[in-house]
């Protein structure tokens, strides 16, 4: 069965994200003071084949691990599309 | 003579002002394709700059995974010296080969400029042609290059004495001495041993008096002097 996961790597909390900044900068600029604590990450879109959600989550996770996010800068979260 | 790699990858580039860098030196310098497997008896091995992959995902992300790194990782584990300039110090960070990561710069910007930086360590492979201190003028070209680490592996780091080469303010340079935010301006680091070595300045590319000096040879001058002193023994 095909699972399409959906994976979210975002900056670590605490480190400097000049992105995210510059985009608060601009969104200030553009009349949305609102807004705040902005962050840029990245989002990747997966089918993965396997026997059940879990293990499809779990092998989702194991890609994050070993390529789609860097341990020392991001944090990675993993969802299975409804 | 002292037989060096330079290992291209799809989107290196000075890969062959490396070579020359490499030759003019005295030393033998021969191209490593990212599929190959093999180093060739390769002394020493060099990942060059550039956007190996286009950067996709991060910086070096990719290549760290291409069949040639399995033979610079054994390489390495063998005791051999490795350098990596820009986007080879990336490749090696992602490769765990040393630690922490580079990201994107400070300012945003890709920046392309000459920078000062001070020897901090005269003494690994790459750098003993400098002298202890000495600040040299070299050019950097990167949008990410800002070094980042933990806390406790940035003490480490100072604790070891594993910077290599440092940010400083020269005095003759209109612009930040630190050029992408790095943290404790760290632009070259090594492994404990000191036989591997990250740096994000570019020494192929002020290599050559034409281009108005050849400083950064002192990298490639190191490599054939320190290899040659050591088959001699």
């Amino acid at each position: 069965m095909k699972y399409r996961v959906h994976i979210r790597v975002m900056p670590r909390g605490g480190l400097l994200d000049p992105a995210g900044q510059a985009v608060e900068h601009a969104l200030d600029a553009l009349g949305f003071p609102e807004a705040s604590n902005v962050h840029l990450g990245k989002a990747i879109a997966i089918d993965v084949e396997s026997g059940s959600p879990a293990e499809a989550e779990a092998r989702a996770r194991a890609m994050c691990e070993r390529l789609l996010a860097n341990p020392v800068t991001e944090d990675f979260t993993v969802e299975l599309a409804a | 003579m002292v037989r060096v790699a330079v290992v291209r990858f799809p989107g290196s580039n000075c890969e062959d002002e490396t070579l020359r860098a490499v030759r003019r030196s005295g030393g033998e310098a021969f191209e490593v394709r990212y599929r190959e497997r093999d180093l060739r008896d390769a002394d020493v091995v060099i990942l060059p700059g550039g956007f190996s992959y286009g950067d996709y995902l991060r910086a070096g992300a990719i290549a760290r995974f291409s069949p040639v790194l399995d033979a610079v990782i054994r390489h390495a584990a063998d005791g051999r010296p490795v350098l990596g300039v820009c986007n080879g110090f990336q490749i090696l960070c992602e490769a765990g080969l040393l630690p922490g990561a580079l990201v994107r710069n400070e300012g945003l910007h890709f920046v392309s400029r000459p920078v000062a930086v001070r020897v901090e360590r005269a003494d690994t492979v790459f750098t003993s042609e400098y002298r202890p201190d000495q600040i040299i003028r070299i050019p950097i070209g990167h949008g990410e290059g800002r070094y980042v680490a933990p806390p406790d592996m940035l003490e480490e780091l100072e604790g070891e004495r594993r910077v290599v080469l440092r940010y400083v303010d020269a005095g003759f340079l209109d612009a930040p001495a630190n050029p992408n935010g790095a943290l404790a301006d760290i632009a070259a680091i090594g492994d404990p041993t000191g036989l591997i070595v990250g740096m994000m300045p570019h020494p192929e590319r002020l290599a050559d008096p034409v281009v108005g000096s050849d400083v950064g040879l002192g990298v490639y001058r190191s490599i054939v002097s320190s290899l040659t002193t050591a088959h001699s023994h």
